[in-house]
């Protein structure tokens, strides 16, 4: 049995923790896979954790706020020590759709790939985001482009399945802020064969955008910023 | 005329010497750690230094082709400052990176200790 931790990193959502975790068990029913929720709670200063808590799922409470990449390490680094085969990360919003996971996961279980990138933009179906967000997608096309030689139509998509290799390696080097486009560079760093499939995504039910607050721009700057250090970094 | 230059003479090193003094408590009280106190010393040294040496600096700013000998001060201090704030901002990352990697660690041993 291919073992996939799905890692639902969650901060204030109370609303929606509970139908993500029970989303992932309802489509768990698959002969070759078997699905384990991790929810990872960043300091959440609602009544996430007490909800996680009485749900069907691994809960990892982190003690301080680390914001969405240092949370979803934390899942890696469980993923890492407990032997998963294979890590999902799921918002805890609800914009990924479990329904979506198994389009996912059945390409690393047939080993076409080392990341498997669920994309809203290879046939334009779905909730397509924001204007801004899909400018600054286009322009992350560009950049990665050039830098990794990967052409990734959605790079800012947290909507992804790694197998064990990549585990291991992102478990102990991981972008803080922003992390899904930078992620990209460290796997093309290390070789790992990136692939994109197509996803149907929904618009948040409820909580807040990572992003939002700060301006656009100012994410676009400071991430191709992180993008071309990861590349230099050793 | 001498006077003044005198009187402003005793207050450096009035000044420099208090400051060492300082720091020395805050060392011996466990306040400030050594390895942070080494720059802070050499820093009193050099203003000690030239509180007594009071030809030094008109010295030091014709040998460098300085027209006006203060301005020195005021360049090398700006300069000992920044590379001072660039020397905190390594050692903020260097915290924070070893802050998330034990919120990470005691998340996963919590967890390990509700499941055993």
């Amino acid at each position: 049995m291919y073992k996939v931790a799905v890692i639902i990193p969650c901060y204030n959502e109370e609303k929606n923790i509970s139908d993500v975790i029970r989303s992932v068990h309802a489509v768990n029913h698959s002969s070759l896979y078997q699905l384990t929720p991790i929810v990872v709670n960043d300091k959440s200063t609602d009544r996430s954790s007490s909800i996680a808590s009485n749900e069907n799922c691994v809960l990892l409470d982190l003690p301080v706020n680390l914001g969405i990449g240092g949370a979803v390490q934390t899942g890696f680094k469980y993923a890492d020590e407990n032997n998963f085969d294979a890590a999902i990360q799921m918002d805890g919003d609800g914009q990924h759709p479990a329904e979506e996971i198994e389009k996912l996961i059945l390409p690393l279980i047939n080993n076409e790939a080392d990341i498997i990138i669920g994309s809203r933009f290879i046939t334009g179906e779905g909730f397509q985001s924001s204007f801004w967000r899909r400018t600054g997608i286009v322009f992350f096309k560009m950049l990665l482009k050039n830098i990794t030689g990967h052409i990734i139509t959605d790079s800012t998509s947290g909507f992804r399945a790694v197998n064990k290799k990549t585990i291991t390696i992102i478990a102990h080097q991981y972008p803080d802020d922003y992390p899904e486009p930078v992620a990209i560079v460290i796997f093309a760093k290390n070789n790992l064969r990136i692939k994109e499939v197509q996803v149907e995504m929904k618009e948040r039910q409820g909580g807040q955008s990572t992003i939002g607050g700060f301006s656009p721009i100012y994410y676009m700057i400071k991430v191709s910023l992180s993008i071309c250090f990861t590349y230099f970094k050793k | 005329m001498e006077i003044f230059p005198f009187k402003i003479q005793l207050i450096s090193i009035a000044g420099s010497l208090l400051f060492m003094f300082f720091i020395s408590r805050l060392i011996v009280k466990g306040k400030l750690r050594e390895e942070y106190a080494i720059i802070w010393m050499v820093c009193t040294l050099f203003l000690l230094l030239f509180a007594l040496w009071r030809n030094g600096l008109e010295i030091v700013a014709r040998v460098l082709g300085v027209f006006y000998a203060p301005s020195i001060i005021f360049l090398a201090a700006t300069f000992a400052i920044i590379i001072f704030l660039v020397h905190l901002s390594v050692i903020n990352s260097k915290q924070q990176k070893q802050i998330k990697e034990m919120a990470q660690e005691i998340a996963l041993i919590k967890q390990r200790s509700k499941s055993v």
